[in-house]
């Protein structure tokens, strides 16, 4: 049980910077996710704090010590590869056991750990196979036993179920949250998935091109996205942004098109302040064409069961709806979208940051929409 | 690309048999002269049938030949060249694969330039540090002029000798020192995926067990095809052991045994040429690498073409 605090770390590679600057703080006991797109350092980042990679320059610290100079196996942290990196040529029990053998530990004391670390993840049949005659989601088991046995500080995942089919991957989702909550050990998890990040994790990191755009809770994450970035990237499918700038005098955002859409709040900005206004698929409504806030031209629907994603043309903008109503429309109709002034988001078109609105303040104010 | 047609089918058949037929002609010719009584190997046209003189051929030849304690000598050099080479080869490709240290890249290249310059282009100086193995060390210090001073404070005239004429030692060491095992390793340790190694230095374990729990147990098959490849070309060896050993009673290797009972105008003194002594020794002598062969087949194939995984 540890906690991290990496200050300041910053990777470069010969001339090129990886990581620029990260600062972190993981707390005892937390499970945090590092989501981002591959290659936004958010796996170096994980094996900066093993110790697998030299940090250029900055500190990462565990329980309170600075560990820059310790070779991973003095840091106490265990590792679960996405490839698994088993040893082909050991049985399952010898896997699971190797940390220990290496520790020096007595052959019996061993023997029982390895059992009971077994049983925990339901691998006790399995014990004398090599890791070629398992199947995927067992040989996932093995990699994880293998980090559960050393009973370590801090536990690290790099994308560890991407080898897995779907439905594998749900069910080692949970069963990595269950043991989490049994052992409750600092935990740091990196994937590129976001329904991943967004289920495991207790605080969400998303990164992007070497450095943290974001730390919070998935769901604040979800509703106050801190830049154009983070709300592109979180949501699936991804937020719409449309193109405007701020006026003043009509409480709202003009769109490129002329088209003006009434904000709840006026937030703090000069007339004609170039802006993206964002809303989520979920968010927006379909309505009657001009009964809405813009109306747009259907490009595709598609069926997903449950609800339907309404793929949709606004001045050559996609624009994307999802919607659990099942409406009759033919490609090329228009159909109106009534976007609730309270779901949209702004975000600063030169800095890409969020503009912030205060939600409770925007339910209050909340108006009647206009058309123009 | 894999094609069946029943031409192709055909013709590669063909062409394996040829080669079969190639191979196995010569070696069939020296078992029927082994046969033979030496009225009958002599006799004009080629016999192509055997003959019922083999064992009396074979005990012949085996006490001309001394082959006793010559095939003991051979096996302790092929043995030592093995064990020699898979050593070597494993600790260097360990270093060249695995260590980021300054001047890798030179050394990789030093050692892949030997490749070009096997024992018989450099037999000579060969020779010559064998005559005395610490010759390089005496011109360092000569050069330096450590000798020098050495001499001038102690009054002691350097000089080093090491004499490896006439030692297992001699005729092992410059059949070891070849490049050929270190790429084997080398690109087998190649293919070890980087996770393996980071799993490994997660779990705790320094570079040495590392290279002794996980690569040399997972580099067993090249090791059967390495010790095969050494042993064969160990036993077959005939120039070196020629030059490195005078005292050809107590350190003599089958090959130069072998090239004894070929008859030639020296040997033979214008009589008739034993051939039917010269292939059954031959038989005799290539009867170890051919069962090492057998032994090894099925580790040595996987090795070379490396699918254990």
């Amino acid at each position: 049980m540890a906690e991290i605090s990496i200050r300041n770390v910053t990777k470069t590679y010969g001339k090129t910077t990886i990581m620029q600057g990260v600062n972190l703080d993981i707390h005892n006991g937390e499970f945090v996710v590092i989501l981002g797109p591959s290659g936004c350092g958010k796996s170096t980042l994980l094996r900066l704090i093993a110790g697998l990679e030299d940090i250029t320059a900055g500190e990462v610290l565990i329980a309170g010590e600075v560990v820059n100079q310790l070779e991973p196996r003095e840091r106490g942290c265990a590792m679960v590869f996405q490839n698994y990196a088993l040893y082909p040529h050991m049985t399952v029990a010898e896997n699971i056991g190797y940390a220990l053998k290496v520790a020096g530990l007595p052959k019996v004391e061993r023997q029982s750990r390895v059992e009971a670390t077994a049983k925990s993840v339901g691998l006790t049949d399995f014990l004398d196979r090599k890791p070629g005659q398992l199947s995927g989601g067992q040989r996932q088991r093995v990699a994880m036993a293998r980090a559960i046995i050393r009973s370590p500080k801090v536990f690290l995942f790099d994308e560890p179920l991407s080898n897995l089919d779907a439905q594998l991957r749900v069910q080692m989702r949970h069963e990595i949250r269950r043991i989490h909550n049994q052992i409750k050990a600092t935990s740091v998890f990196v994937t590129h998935d976001q329904h991943e990040g967004m289920t495991l994790a207790d605080r969400l990191v998303v990164m992007n091109k070497g450095t943290i755009e974001q730390v919070g809770s998935p769901a604040k994450i979800y509703d106050n996205p801190a830049s154009i970035y983070v709300a592109g990237f979180i949501g699936s499918p991804a937020m719409n942004f449309l193109p405007g700038h701020i006026s003043v005098a009509l409480r709202g955002v003009v769109l490129e098109s002329g088209r003006l859409v009434p904000l709840a709040s006026q937030p703090n900005l000069p007339d004609g302040h170039l802006v993206h206004l964002g809303i989520r698929p979920e968010h927006a409504t379909l309505v009657r064409a001009g009964a809405g806030t813009i109306d747009a031209q259907v490009d595709m629907i598609e069926e997903l069961g449950a609800s339907r994603l309404c793929n949709l043309l606004f001045e050559d903008i996609p624009i994307c709806v999802l919607t659990e109503e099942r409406p009759d429309l033919a490609a090329g109709a228009t159909v109106g979208l009534d976007f609730p002034p309270q779901r949209i988001h702004l975000f600063d078109a030169v800095t890409g940051r969020r503009i912030p609105n205060d939600l409770a303040l925007v339910f209050e104010k909340r108006e009647q929409p206009i058309s123009v | 690309m894999i094609e069946r047609t029943p031409v192709l089918n055909f013709a590669t058949h063909a062409i394996l048999i040829f080669g079969l037929v190639i191979i196995l002609v010569p070696i069939w010719l020296a078992f029927v002269a082994a046969t033979q009584t030496l009225q009958a190997v002599n006799s004009a046209p080629v016999e192509f049938w055997p003959g019922d003189q083999l064992l009396v051929n074979l005990a012949e030849a085996w006490a001309l030949s001394d082959f006793g304690p010559k095939f003991v000598n051979t096996l302790i050099v092929a043995t030592g060249v093995v064990i020699g080479k898979i050593t070597l080869a494993c600790i260097t490709a360990f270093a060249l694969v695995f260590f980021n240290f300054r001047g890798r890249v030179l050394i990789f290249w030093m050692i892949f330039i030997t490749l070009m310059l096997p024992l018989e282009v450099r037999i000579v100086p060969t020779y010559a540090v064998a005559a005395n193995a610490l010759t390089p060390f005496q011109t360092i210090m000569d050069w330096t002029g450590i000798s020098w001073l050495i001499k001038a404070v102690s009054g002691v005239e350097v000089a080093l000798e090491w004499n490896l004429l006439n030692s297992y030692t001699g005729l092992i060491l410059p059949l070891v020192a070849t490049a050929t095992g270190t790429f084997l390793y080398r690109q087998f340790f190649l293919t070890i995926p980087d996770e393996l190694v980071e799993a490994a230095r997660m779990d705790g374990a320094g570079p040495l067990r590392f290279l002794w729990d996980i690569l040399i147990p997972l580099s067993k098959t090249n090791i059967a095809a390495l010790a095969t490849i050494m042993f064969v070309y160990a036993w077959n060896q005939y120039l070196w052991p020629l030059l490195v050993v005078t005292d050809r009673a107590n350190y003599g290797m089958v090959v130069v045994q072998l090239s004894d009972l070929v008859p030639d105008q020296l040997t033979t003194g214008g009589g008739t040429p034993t051939w039917h002594l010269a292939m059954a020794a031959t038989l005799v002598v290539m009867l170890p690498p051919i069962a090492i062969v057998i032994l090894m087949q099925r580790w040595f194939i996987r090795g070379l073409i490396n699918t254990d995984k």
